[in-house]
């Protein structure tokens, strides 16, 4: 839904927006003030509708993507991991890891902020692959993957991203970063 | 691709610190406005349908009159004014320091003007917050938005002594934004309280 206060030219329009719903609901009440309640009404419900529609500024545009490399002579990996998780196979003669575990939730679970179980469970799938990976440090991320590689990106510069998961989860990591994607 | 290898090639490190890849600072921080604001005339028009719809008490309650037309005067004075404040940032983003000065200016008067207007029709209208649940949630109701308006004109009044002051020129002009944002709200929220206490 678009923010009609977002700058003083949106909210202007919002303004007309009223003062036009404001007119027909005034005409109604003046005819009969149950008339002018139902226009009140529909008039609420198409602004919302209004807004619900208008395109977002910025939705069309490309996402930005991320870039990310480690210092000369360092290969890092950041490592991408759901919950439940057991182990991670990686190539021989990689330096530093980071691990990853998103703390994925249902929308339900996120809107009413039942995530302590979903993230006890990141934690220990975080510990667990903190203690088999040699040269790895593992966090527990954001309930959204692609959002949890973005924020690991900000802390820890990697070259290459290994993640464990379907092709789907894959594909989305791959749309927002320049550096190479590989699925474990 | 060629450009994104060279570029990767060349930084080092990870991205430049940003703030969360969700929401901007200034959207989010008007959205919690919104919704702060939103709660604030929610309980208050609660209070209003409850007293009105609820408790069934004519609207107004005999034998006291709403000044439906001087409020009608008022509204069109403060909805003029967002009109105002409007030409006064096209002009400055187009460099017309003169008529952001006059815009302003004139967008301060009219509000004042809605100000004591208002308060003029207070001290006439008959009636007190004392008498019934009618007289006060109209006193709370229009108040609550008079607050709102003594606000928007401290603002506008920073606004104005800026512009005088040339603070503001065609690439500097975000105190005139957001200031004009919180106008043009409070005329929205008028609109509303208008229609609900003083026509339906």
């Amino acid at each position: 839904m678009r923010n009609p206060l977002r700058s003083e030219d949106e909210a202007f329009r919002f303004l007309i927006a009223a003062l036009i719903a404001a007119l027909v609901i005034a005409v109604a009440a003046y005819v009969n003030t149950w008339l002018g309640v139902a226009a009140a009404v529909v008039a609420v419900g198409g602004l919302v509708w209004w807004l619900r529609e208008e395109p977002l500024p910025g939705v069309a545009d490309a996402p930005q993507k991320l870039t990310s490399s480690s210092p000369t002579g360092m290969h890092r990996v950041l490592v991408v991991a759901l919950p439940g998780t057991e182990s991670v196979k990686l190539a021989d003669g990689v330096g530093e890891v980071m691990v990853v575990v998103p703390a994925v939730s249902s929308r339900v679970q996120a809107l009413t902020g039942d995530v302590d179980g979903r993230r006890a469970e990141a934690e220990r799938t975080a510990a667990a692959l903190a203690a088999r990976i040699p040269n790895a440090r593992a966090e527990v991320g954001a309930d959204d993957p692609a959002l949890a590689v973005d924020d690991a990106l900000r802390t820890f510069g990697a070259d290459e991203i290994v993640v464990v998961g379907d092709e789907e989860l894959v594909d989305q990591v791959r749309g927002r970063v320049t550096i190479p994607v590989s699925r474990a | 691709m060629a450009a994104a290898h060279a570029e990767h090639l060349e930084h080092h490190g990870p991205p430049a610190p940003h703030y969360s890849s969700r929401i901007t600072p200034g959207v989010l921080g008007m959205f919690l406005f919104i919704a702060s604001e939103v709660m604030l005339f929610g309980s208050f028009f609660t209070a209003y349908f409850f007293v009105r719809v609820v408790n069934g008490v004519p609207w107004p309650t005999p034998p006291y009159h709403l000044p439906v037309y001087v409020a009608f005067v008022n509204t069109c004075i403060l909805v003029t004014s967002s009109f105002t404040v409007h030409w006064s940032l096209q002009s400055i983003k187009r460099g017309n320091v003169w008529g952001l000065r006059a815009g302003l200016l004139l967008t301060f008067l009219m509000g004042l003007t809605f100000l004591i207007t208002q308060a003029i029709e207070y001290s006439r209208i008959g009636f007190n917050t004392s008498d019934g649940a009618f007289a006060t949630i109209f006193f709370c109701l229009t108040g609550l938005h008079g607050a709102h308006v003594f606000v928007g004109l401290s603002i506008l009044a920073f606004m104005t002594i800026r512009a005088f002051r040339g603070h503001f020129s065609a690439e500097h002009h975000d105190g005139v934004e957001i200031g004009g944002i919180y106008w043009h709200f409070v005329d929205v929220m008028w609109i509303v309280v208008y229609l609900t206490v003083y026509i339906l």
